[in-house]
């Protein structure tokens, strides 16, 4: 883009330490990456901004050396580099951050973080030194953690944390963050951008991803924005603002959509009085706390809170996959607490869990059975499945949530991760429930694909279904939801209607706004 | 979305339509051409394999494989696995042979001789009680399949020897006036030319079949041996799924016992020891993915053939028995590589 490199006379001072020069990458017919140019600034960071799907992770595994390029040219100080695999990407000073946590659970913190360079005095492994270093990188990052601490015993978060401090411990030039803030408290993403600041002091360069766009906007020097394997757009800090990436991000402005209206909320669909769920992993607390609420037919309720809050717990236990200590659920006038998750379903209740992956596509089967799965005992007919009947429910499926699939028959982990999220929808749709529960339904799908959610939800909303979801993006309260119910440490915290502000929100979720 | 719309002509358009791509058909085909290739070495070999006669009589021992696989098929796309499926086949055959010897009930002084299709009803619910075990075990108690099934492994093979105190019943043959006669006919016994083992073996994969790919309990199979957590929440009893998977091996098992024993004329408790490994081979090399999810009735019958065909061919032409052992596990080993290559491929083809 024309844009890309006139900014160099604003910032003469600073050197490109990593410079990609056109690189595409293809896979098959695929092309995952068109020629994308963008630099890396010394002592700098420079975040990646773009969809799903946009090539953000495949570039970072280019300039990794996890993978290589199909063509273009990476230079490093000046000089064209080619790394075969990320250990000479690592000997050049370069290392990654991955998205998805490479820790052995099994071991310990000290052996996790000099996993494979092993500090080896006097033919053996000098574990009072390792431990010494990892004391030091802990007390650096501000956790309290012991380096005898197996991993597995460790939060989501503070196992970011180890990973962040392994990178960290390689004393790498230049260090690349997938999604580095995923799983972490708003406190720990102060203190990893503390960390930031510090590490870009010492003249490390960090190449950052993530979601999470203001976020991003506080640590970040220079943005690039990639769209559909090109680079769309790149300017320094100063020059721009949240709009200005989604814009780029999406090439049009997007509206995730208002409350719908126009219809009568019907009778209350869901009513749940004083529901207790203690810790599922045996701890000595409570994760929702004496919980009341109700939902009318056509309303649509957004849950707010932080990770921790008890949002997950409290949707898998109306859905039946948790047990309630004590607290009734009613559907309408019936009391589901002591049903299975099959009854549930087939009395109007369905779920869509918050790990698309884990908890809602079966990856062996097709897009087709997938969506059949959930109401399957429907469409059979005696003792066999009327394959009529069930694959005109699957073409009523496919259109009714906009799944783009080259056929019914395609295997689900060919679409994109907004396009399985539809699936996951439509299995659970299928079952005509009364209430739809959804638990993040946005996490990890692109902004477009997160919109056409929305639409589909309210669509929804307005035959008469009770729709409850919850999200850990504010700017996701604020579009479809007639109220906004605000968990913290298990219990509502506040309830507002759709005219609130989002400070408002995060206040009482606890968060703090870092500035 | 303007990107869907620049990426699906790559989509729709068959860039590989389904003509001449040889390595992929060789691939999914393997354990078919295997076969193939099997049949037509060991024709040049011997002029004895290329007859009809010996393919019904390597056919009947197939089928005691068949059914153990067919069972273990259903098992491993569920995902889990069942090594109790050789003690079971031998507890089976025991325990059929010791009804018809007669069922001394000393209390009464009478000694009871259950007719012949009594027997294979209750050898059937046999096998299917220590498969209900298993799948309780599994299921219920959370213990993990391999663990669970090896117990039952030893338990059905010790079961077995105690009924017989080590030995063998030998005379299956029932008495006419007893009215339990006619057991070798499931062994010896023809329909219209065809063996009457290997048509119980085509009955149980019809059925097989029929279950996996046109009920909804087929589904649910499927299901949750690819995810049982995202099976769970779509409201897939996963726990009863489970229960009778093992069930259905336990009374493949006990049908396979009954056969064995049939062909035999004896009942041992040691007949079927290490048949479980077989059956697993011949699911593997049928392409079912030991992860669960994945597999077919038409690739395990073609897994047990591979592996029956090929044993009885090194016998017809005189090839040691050690080395028998040699090509098996030969075969085992490459089946399970094309498989990996499979699926690799196929994740790697989006």
């Amino acid at each position: 883009m024309s844009l890309a490199f006139n900014h160099s006379s604003d910032e003469p001072k600073t050197d490109v330490v990593l410079a990609a020069r056109n690189i595409a990458k293809s896979f098959g017919n695929t092309h995952a990456l068109k020629s994308v140019n963008f630099d890396v600034y010394h002592g700098q960071v420079t975040t990646l901004f773009g969809e799903n799907g946009a090539g953000k992770s495949t570039l970072m595994k280019v300039l990794s050396g996890v993978i290589a390029p199909t063509s273009g040219d990476i230079i490093l100080d000046g000089s064209p580099a080619l790394f075969n695999n990320a250990n000479e990407a690592r000997a050049n000073g370069i290392s990654i951050i991955h998205q998805e946590l490479s820790l052995a659970p099994n071991m310990n913190v000290r052996d996790n973080i000099f996993m494979g360079r092993e500090i080896i005095s006097n033919g053996s492994v000098d574990f009072a030194e390792e431990e010494r270093q990892t004391r030091e990188l802990m007390a650096g990052l501000a956790e309290d953690i012991d380096p005898l601490t197996m991993v597995e015993e460790l939060r989501l978060g503070q196992q970011q944390i180890i990973e962040i401090a392994r990178a960290i411990s390689q004393k790498s030039r230049i260090l690349i963050m997938d999604e580095p803030t995923s799983a972490l408290s708003a406190t720990e993403v102060e203190v990893l951008f503390n960390v930031i600041h510090d590490l870009t002091s010492k003249g490390v360069s960090i190449v950052y991803i993530s979601h999470h766009l203001e976020e991003a906007l506080l640590i970040t020097d220079h943005a690039v924005v990639l769209r559909d394997g090109t680079m769309t757009a790149y300017a320094p800090r100063k020059d721009i603002d949240l709009e200005w990436i989604v814009r780029n991000m999406v090439g049009e402005n997007f509206d995730l959509g208002s409350p719908p209206e126009g219809y009568q909320f019907g009778d209350v669909a869901l009513k749940i009085d004083d529901l207790v769920i203690s810790d599922p992993n045996g701890a000595d607390f409570n994760v929702v706390d004496k919980l009341s609420l109700e939902v009318k037919a056509g309303e649509i309720v957004c849950v707010y809170g932080l990770m921790g809050a008890g949002r997950s717990e409290f949707m898998e236990c109306i859905a039946g996959r948790l047990n309630a200590q004590t607290g009734t659920i009613l559907l309408g006038d019936e009391n589901i607490s002591k049903l299975s998750i099959a009854e549930r379903i087939n009395v109007g209740l369905a779920l869509v869990p918050e790990d698309r992956q884990k908890d809602g596509l079966v990856q062996t089967m097709s897009v087709g059975q997938n969506l059949s799965l959930a109401s399957i005992s429907d469409f059979t007919k005696k003792l066999f499945i009327s394959t009529n009947s069930e694959n005109t429910l699957i073409k009523q499926s496919v259109k009714a949530v906009t799944v783009k699939t080259s056929g019914a028959d395609a295997a689900i982990g060919s679409l994109s991760g907004g396009n399985q999220q539809k699936v996951v929808i439509g299995k659970m749709l299928a079952t005509n429930p009364r209430v739809l529960l959804l638990d993040e339904p946005s996490r990890g799908i692109d902004i477009g694909a997160k919109a056409e959610v929305f639409k589909l939800l309210s669509e929804r909303a307005k035959e008469g279904l009770a729709v409850i979801y919850s999200t850990s993006e504010v700017a996701e309260c604020l579009s479809i939801a007639h109220r906004i119910i605000v968990m913290h440490k298990g219990q509502i915290s506040a309830e507002f209607d759709s005219t609130v502000s989002k400070e408002k929100i995060m206040a009482a979720s606890g968060e703090s706004v870092a500035h | 979305m303007s990107t869907t719309a620049q990426n699906k002509p790559a989509v729709h358009t068959p860039a590989q339509p389904k003509t001449l791509d040889v390595g992929r058909l060789l691939l999914e085909g393997r354990a078919f051409f295997a076969l193939i290739a099997i049949i037509i070495f060991f024709s040049f070999m011997s002029p004895y394999y290329f007859t009809f006669n010996n393919f019904l009589i390597m056919s009947s021992h197939v089928a005691i494989f068949g059914l153990l696989a067919l069972g273990m098929l259903l098992v491993i796309l569920n995902g889990g696995i069942d090594l109790s499926v050789g003690s079971t086949l031998g507890l089976c055959g025991v325990f059929a042979g010791y009804l018809i010897q007669g069922v001394n009930i000393e209390i009464l002084g009478i000694t009871f001789y259950p007719s012949l299709w009594v027997v294979v009803v209750l050898t059937c619910a046999l096998g299917a009680a220590v498969g209900c075990v298993n799948g309780i075990l599994i299921a219920h108690f959370k213990v993990p399949a391999f663990v669970a099934t090896l117990g039952t492994m030893y338990v059905a093979r010790g079961i077995a020897l105690l009924i017989t105190n080590g030995l063998t019943y030998n005379k299956l043959d029932g008495k006419p006036e007893l009215g339990n006669t006619g057991f070798e006919w499931l062994g010896f016994n023809r329909l219209a030319g065809i063996p009457i083992s290997v048509i119980v073996l085509i009955i149980v994969a019809l059925i097989c079949g029929l279950v996996l790919s046109r009920t909804a309990f087929g589904r649910w199979l499927y299901a949750s041996g690819g995810n049982e957590s995202a099976a769970n929440l779509s409201g897939v009893p996963v726990i009863r799924v489970k229960v009778v998977v093992y069930m259905i091996s336990g009374v493949c098992a006990a049908l396979a016992g009954l056969v064995l024993a049939s062909q035999l004329t004896s009942a041992g408790p040691t007949a079927g020891t290490t048949y479980e490994l077989t059956a697993i081979a011949a699911v593997v090399i049928g392409g079912a993915a030991l992860t669960g999810g994945r597999g077919t009735v038409r690739g395990t019958i073609l897994g047990a053939l591979v592996i029956g065909y090929l044993s009885d061919g090194l016998v017809i032409i005189g090839v040691s028995a050690y080395w028998q052992t040699v090509f098996t596990g030969t075969v085992i080993v490459l089946a399970v590589l094309l498989n990996s290559l499979q699926y690799s491929s196929k994740r790697n083809s989006r």
